[in-house]
């Protein structure tokens, strides 16, 4: 039993920066971790994949390279080496992690916390005391939809979780859910010679981005011979020893998928059971998070909530900012307010698909009087160097003041092109200081520029 | 190691002291918190005391001499040591010295100086927004410098210049608004309305660093006139007469609790809203004018605040008040009634929001009904802050002052 200043129940991203951030303000500081340091994002999320889908990057630039004057013959891939691949790089960040904690002077206690009343965690049979703060950053996990037969069983129904440890691909996968996960999933073992259809409930793949964009990667996706489902329920899963047979519904069309194996990738499940929230007072939301005010204290004072189980979206680095956030909070200082209208969204499929704000059916939805200003990348001279011609980006600017509504970018490296964008509505730049500010020539970044200057009537290169 | 004495700050606005006298010489032991010299401030004679132990070692101004704050006027030492004597020109970098003024200390430019284009400092013109912000402010010309940043730093944001338009519409409050309720607090702060900001600003635009407005008022005098002397009868041979000063401080001091709106400090960012009343009174003293503070005046009777006023009257005359006796009044009292002054107006003590200047007390022809009497008239007019204090909210603590001074007994209510 020891007292700290601050104990963090869950070491992912939002709990171990939340952890960082109280350490630097000079609160005596534990985390709570079950499993590995780096939670969900560095052991079984954003790293692995990424990891993962360079090596489908890879794959692909050398089913093309004869084009490029690089010929390589008998390529061959691997899923199994990928995967060890990626695991390496899990685990050299979860030792980052363990670095960072070390480095820190922050108590690491293994084990699974349970909330006590009084600001204790329990761990074990020892029982710790808080005398500033508890904070809850348990995260999320994969859930199936048992109620149409589909239960994770960890063999022919699968979740991430177990299709970042396969040693070898299955001969045929489907992907149920088109959201970020689904289409990175399908991205990786399409390009690991996979047999992949992906089903999407909602009318559109990959639905909170903009239609455009979901148009663009759903052409692209078929292009490569993915097969992608929209707006189709699937009515009844038949799991057998060694496939599944799907019976789906899209609009009037009846259809049967067979596949080896199905990925769920339709929804996480937040981690609040057992963990003594209801003996603490702490409420959850009807939708299941952990209620929380605009400080991310819960309904029992001295008791926080950050990440995954305190609400949408449910990403890394919203959960980063809370948590640094809340650090602020308990060591008495006032930090900006987080604006969850600026949080950027990725998907790392080929092309990316990246966005910040609105989208333009929310600008008609919220009747805004928009200008929508667009440039695709078949007119920019560096993704034509690089055969990166697919995708677009595009700016919604607000009509009287330039402001900039919404962006979107489709296309290689539209990860790391989207933060232009959200520095920019960071510091409510308008479109005029986007055009203003020199884009490198030949860059892909020239297109955003060029977005806000088609935005205003003024594109040059088409 | 010796150490070295530094002109102090021993009043909030001196800038530089006169050293009246050394109370100790060169050789002289000394120990902490000895009088070392005597120094005269912008306002009075204060003690410059020792902080350190041991020999007063060497002194470095002569008496007379004029000192800016901070600079190193003696050392203390252990007998013997060595100092460095040319420490008066020391700078004054981590001296005790007051932040200057910036706009008092910036070089005036000879008046034979050629015609050269003005710099204006930055930070006169420089409003930190962001562009979309300040389209909008264009759009809806709203002059940004109005406008209270909530971005970093102070940044003017979207939801600023979005929320001030119609903040400062709902925020509009009625003439005589009402204060929060006092509390056992000396004094509310209340931080500005968009409304109370933009009225500062534009106002301080058009008439300098305190926008003053004057309100007159004549009183009939003719009854607090009849009640004092007959306190005066009453109170024979046992001195301490009350004066007509004493009853307009008290009168001022019971009207002001009724009206806190004028019992206020502008504080730049919020209006401080005394609970309790300190009256400033201003005396004049050879080369100045000091003003010593009647604490709680409200709470005092004719008499005691009779003897305060003599007896710190007195004391700023020979420059002896302590700094605390003429700092924190909450309004202040300017009489010129014994110049045979009929009516003037007097110069805010900031940060007071108001100060009542008195004339002489006069016997006039008046109508009364249809007949003319003869009373003793009074002409009292209060100076206001129009940051804090609007023509109305002058008005009805006026009101209240002069029925006061007209009814005597209302005082007693």
């Amino acid at each position: 039993m020891a007292n700290f200043d601050v104990i963090i129940l869950g070491g992912g991203p939002a709990g171990y920066i939340c952890a960082i951030r109280s350490a630097q303000l000079g609160l005596s500081t534990a985390v709570v971790e079950q499993e590995k340091l780096g939670g969900v994002c560095v052991n079984i999320g954003c790293i692995p994949t990424k990891a993962l889908l360079h090596s489908a990057y890879i794959a692909n630039l050398l089913k093309e390279s004869k084009d490029f004057g690089v010929e390589a013959s008998g390529v061959k891939t691997d899923y199994g080496v990928a995967m060890k691949r990626s695991r390496r790089v899990s685990d050299q960040n979860s030792k980052g992690v363990e670095f960072l904690m070390k480095k820190h002077k922050i108590t690491v206690i293994k084990g699974t916390g349970v909330l006590q009343p009084g600001k204790k965690v329990k761990v074990g049979s020892d029982v710790h005391d808080a005398k500033k703060a508890v904070v809850i950053a348990t995260g999320s996990r994969v859930k199936g939809i048992p109620q149409i037969g589909l239960e994770i069983n960890k063999t022919t129904v699968i979740s991430s979780d177990e299709a970042l440890l396969l040693e070898r691909v299955p001969g045929s996968l489907a992907i149920i859910g088109a959201g970020a996960v689904g289409m990175e999933f399908a991205d990786i073992f399409q390009a690991f010679g996979v047999k992949v259809t992906v089903i999407e409930a909602l009318p559109r793949i990959l639905p909170i981005e903009d239609a455009e964009s979901s148009d663009v990667l759903a052409k692209s996706y078929r292009k490569r011979g993915i097969d992608v489902i929209a707006g189709a329920k699937v009515t009844k899963a038949t799991v057998g020893k060694d496939k599944v047979t799907l019976d789906i519904e899209a609009g009037s069309e009846k259809k049967q998928i067979v596949a080896a194996a199905v990925l769920m990738a339709a929804g996480r499940a937040v981690n609040t059971e057992n963990i003594g929230l209801k003996e603490c007072g702490i409420q959850l939301t009807d939708r299941g998070f952990i209620k929380v005010d605009k400080n991310l204290q819960t309904t029992a004072p001295g008791y926080y909530a950050i990440g995954d189980v305190a609400g949408p979206p449910m990403l890394a680095h919203k959960g980063f900012r809370e948590g640094a956030v809340v650090a602020e909070i308990i060591a008495g200082q006032k930090p900006h307010p987080i604006k969850y209208d600026n949080v950027p969204s990725v998907t790392y499929c080929h092309p990316e698909v990246a966005s910040i704000g609105l989208t333009e059916d929310q600008c008609k939805e919220q009747k805004l009087d928009y200008v929508a200003g667009k440039f695709p990348f078949s007119a920019n001279g560096r993704a034509r160097g690089t055969g990166e011609t697919e995708g677009f980006v595009k700016i919604l600017r607000d009509k009287k003041y330039g402001e900039i509504l919404g962006a979107h970018i489709v296309g290689a490296h539209a990860s790391e092109m989207i933060h232009e964008l959200a520095v920019a509505r960071e510091n409510e730049y308008t479109v005029e200081e986007i055009d203003l500010a020199i884009h490198a020539h030949p860059t892909m970044s020239e297109a955003i520029g060029e977005a806000a200057l088609d935005s205003l009537g003024r594109v040059l290169h088409i | 190691m010796a150490t070295k004495v530094h002109m102090e700050a021993l009043s909030p606005t001196m800038e530089e002291g006169r050293l009246v006298k050394w109370s100790k010489h060169e050789g002289d032991p000394v120990k902490s918190g000895d009088t070392l010299a005597e120094v005269e401030t912008d306002k009075a004679v204060m003690e410059l005391v020792a902080r350190a132990d041991g020999q007063l070692l060497k002194v470095m101004v002569p008496e007379g001499t004029t000192v800016p704050v901070g600079n190193v006027v003696a050392w203390i030492g252990k007998p013997g040591e060595k100092v460095d004597g040319t420490g008066s020109q020391e700078s004054g970098a981590g001296a005790p010295k007051p932040a200057p003024n910036p706009a008092a200390a910036a070089p005036r430019p000879a008046a034979t100086a050629p015609a050269a284009p003005v710099a204006v400092p930055a930070d006169a013109t420089r409003v930190k927004a962001s562009p979309l912000a300040r389209r909008i402010a264009k759009e809806a010309g709203v002059d940004l410098k109005l406008v209270q940043g909530s971005g970093p730093g102070g940044r003017v944001i979207k939801r600023d210049v979005e929320g001030g338009a119609t903040q400062a519409r709902a925020a509009a409050p009625a003439p005589g608004s009402k204060l929060p309720a006092p509390s056992g607090a000396p004094y509310e702060d209340v931080p500005l309305t968009q409304i109370r900001k933009t009225i500062a600003k534009r106002l301080l635009a058009s008439i300098g660093p305190i926008p003053h407005f004057f309100l007159t008022t004549e009183i009939d005098m003719e009854r607090a006139a009849e009640a004092r002397e007959a306190l005066n009868k009453q109170l024979g041979d046992e001195g301490g007469k009350i004066s007509f000063n004493e009853i307009i401080i008290k009168a001022v001091a019971l009207a002001l609790v009724q009206h806190r709106a004028c019992n206020a400090w502008f504080q730049e960012d919020h209006i401080r809203y005394w609970n309790e009343v300190h009256i400033g009174m201003a005396v004049a003293i050879e080369d100045g004018l000091i003003t010593p503070v009647i604490r709680n005046a409200d709470m005092k009777s004719l008499r005691e605040i009779g003897a305060e006023s003599r007896e710190l009257a007195g004391r700023a005359r020979n420059r002896r008040l302590k700094p605390e006796e003429y700092t924190g009044a909450t309004f202040s009292v300017s009489n010129l009634g014994m110049f045979d002054i009929d009516q003037f107006t007097a110069v805010i003590n900031p940060p007071e929001a108001g100060i009542v200047a008195i004339g002489s007390i006069v016997a006039k022809a008046v109508p009364d009904g249809d007949r003319v009497v003869v009373r003793r008239r009074l002409r009292l007019t209060m100076s206001c802050d129009h940051r804090v204090i609007d023509g109305a909210t002058g008005a009805v603590f006026l009101k209240t002052l002069k029925q006061m001074l007209e009814n005597p007994l209302a005082m007693l209510l």
